[in-house]
């Protein structure tokens, strides 16, 4: 499989991931309509377009994470990352006062992350899950270092706009969903390197046999993975108004669940970003179902945990099936 | 054996060494008897962990649950001592806990063949969400008193826990080296293959390694409730990163099933000394946390060099 896979990925895995993909479609659509049975607050312009905007937090963090899992590999640190990218920027922006001068601090900060993650994973070949983790807690303790307890909060309107404006009545945070799908779903499937990354989960050793720059490819979703991290912390930020050290502790369950809800293997070789835009939909519409029906928040992890169990389990399955 | 004691006893035996001769210079208070002792017991709820996590790790698992699936354990004997009254009870309520999701995490890894990381990861979110779900984000106070003697009590004059963490070492050394199922957990981190031809339930095996690090993780819940005597939602967390810590520290590797109990017990020394030194030296537990993430990743950069061909 991993040999064909390689010459045509995309064709061959076309059909096979189109039914699984309308699945997931489907599936989100009878949270849909069950949360409408269940909730006349569900089916409100105001509800629905926060749903979005809430799924798109999340996709914008899970679709670098997606690159990664492309690869079989595997990034903890993305929770620990969103912390640390959201003070750093959040004390840029205070005391520079420019938006801008943020959002490179995030994005540069979640990048040199991801750099840090790569250079582990590849050169020292530790892997993927532990070296992350290792990197996670040392990001973590760093950032409750450098915050002391402190929390910074108030940023200038401009700077607000990324989590909170609205554009033709859409929140922003919905076009930059859009748009990282779009150029997602381009680079993976219709670049050479795009599909050099599918063609190191499917097979590592053969990817490199056919002289694909293995090392390169992985250092680069490690840094993609970081730097998305980086922007979903500025969007976070904006959205929110204040930044924390625990900011984006919470996050890592529920960004790995999304990318394996939406149907990239663990296993590395197959899967779609547009897989992960549905995954962080379902996922959110899950949690705001139970917002709705008025459950406990305490709830949420071990949803979310039972969730991604079951959702790896289906993938087990449909892959020793098909084979 | 031999070949591991040349190679690996240097590193953390040096790091033990020069952090122990760097905090006595640097603070007359750590190398007094009454700190050395109090760092033996401070270490014990960890050696609890460590000790199932090395078995784990050797068999190319990880359990990132333990931290999560001990405080729960913590709030099932808070829970039910304050209900019953009966100590007994609340320590039963406690291992069945822990016994509990170290099954299930064997379920999940050996028998669906879900990744370890993976599937420890979603139980750690259940075990999280019970805890905050029993406890409603609260601690749970009003413990009958004879539970402190456990971390705070003496037997012939030496502190229960570190009795306990003695007879742990013992048990675990006996286990890995001197029965079947030790050599089974050898054997299913280096040649799976081998113990599947040989007729061995490689799963069965696999499933009760985990299972042993859910009742140890219930075990060390019963410490860390008596010595606090109170049980709270996010007491436990992250005791799991400092159990790897020291297993990876200890020269266990990620990836060539090759263990040893000894580098553990030191790996926790040097997790032990150096949260005790930098507490002295007033540093917040954020940079300790820090300091422990980075004494991982150079463990594992020197694992990785040294397993370079």
């Amino acid at each position: 499989m991993s040999t064909v896979a390689q010459t045509s990925p995309a064709r061959r895995g076309l059909s096979r991931e189109t039914v699984q993909f309308a699945w997931r479609v489907a599936a989100a659509l009878a949270v849909c309509v069950a949360l409408s049975l269940l909730s006349d607050a569900f089916l409100t312009t105001n509800n629905l377009l926060n749903v979005l905007r809430q799924t798109s937090l999340l996709f914008l963090m899970a679709s670098g994470l997606t690159l990664v899992i492309l690869t079989a590999g595997l990034d903890l640190s993305v929770g620990a990352n969103i912390g640390l990218s959201a003070c750093l920027a959040a004390l840029v922006i205070k005391s520079s006062g420019s938006p801008w001068l943020g959002v490179a601090t995030g994005v540069g900060c979640g990048a040199m992350i991801g750099l840090a993650n790569g250079f582990l994973v590849t050169a020292l070949r530790v892997p993927a899950f532990i070296a992350t983790y290792g990197m996670m807690w040392l990001i973590l303790g760093a950032t409750y270092f450098y915050m002391g307890g402190e929390t910074v909060h108030g940023f200038p309107p401009s700077f607000r706009q990324f989590g909170s404006g609205y554009f033709l009545g859409i929140p922003i945070p919905i076009y930059m969903m859009l748009l990282f799908l779009l150029l997602g779903t381009l680079f993976a499937q219709r670049t050479v390197w795009g599909q050099q990354i599918y063609a190191i989960g499917a097979n590592p050793v053969a990817a490199r046999l056919s002289g694909i720059p293995v090392e390169r490819r992985l250092v680069l979703v490690y840094v993609v993975s970081g730097a998305m991290a980086g922007l979903a912390s500025l969007i976070l930020l904006a959205r929110v108004n204040s930044a924390e050290a625990d900011i984006g502790e919470h996050f890592t369950l529920p960004a790995i669940a999304a990318v394996v809800i939406g149907g990239t293997s663990l296993f590395g070789g197959s899967g779609t970003i547009i897989g992960t835009l549905i995954g962080a939909l379902i996922l959110t519409l899950v949690v705001n179902g139970m917002n709705l029906l008025q459950i406990n928040a305490s709830w949420q992890p071990l949803v979310t945990g039972v969730i991604i169990l079951f959702a790896v389990w289906f993938d087990i399955r449909a892959r020793k099936s098909g084979n | 054996m031999t070949r591991g004691l040349l190679t690996r006893m240097p590193g953390v035996a040096i790091a033990l060494v020069l952090l122990i001769a760097v905090f006595s210079l640097a603070n007359p208070n750590f190398a007094t008897l009454s700190n050395l002792q109090n760092i033996l017991i401070q270490s014990t709820i960890l050696l609890l962990l460590a000790l199932p996590m090395t078995l784990i790790i050797m068999t190319e698992g990880l359990d990132l649950s333990m931290g999560a699936v001990l405080t729960l354990a913590s709030i099932a004997l808070a829970i039910t001592a304050i209900a019953t009254g009966s100590i007994a009870l609340a320590v039963a309520a406690a291992l069945a806990v822990g016994l509990g999701f170290g099954l299930l995490n064997g379920v999940l890894v050996a028998a669906l063949d879900i990744p370890p990381f993976i599937a420890t990861l979603g139980t750690l979110g259940i075990a999280q969400g019970l805890s905050l779900v029993a406890t409603d984000g609260q601690s749970v106070v009003g413990i009958p008193r004879g539970l402190q003697q456990v971390y705070g009590g003496a037997f012939a004059g030496v502190p229960i826990p570190i009795i306990i963490g003695v007879l742990a070492f013992a048990a675990f050394f006996v286990l890995l080296y001197r029965t079947r199922f030790g050599s089974y957990i050898f054997a299913l981190g280096g040649n799976r293959e081998a113990l599947k031809l040989a007729g061995v339930p490689d799963r069965t095996v696999l499933i009760a390694t985990y299972a042993v690090g859910g009742a140890m993780a219930g075990f060390a819940a019963l410490l860390m409730t008596a010595r606090m005597n109170s049980a709270h939602p996010t007491a436990g967390i992250g005791l799991e990163f400092d159990a790897i810590a020291a297993v990876a520290v200890g020269g266990t590797s990620f990836e060539r099933g090759n263990g040893w109990l000894t580098g553990t017990l030191l790996g926790v020394l040097v997790v032990g000394v150096l949260r005790n030194g930098l507490n002295l030296m007033a540093v917040p537990s954020s940079a300790q946390v820090a300091g422990i993430g980075a004494l991982v990743i150079a463990a594992l950069l020197i694992d990785g060099l040294r397993s370079r061909p």
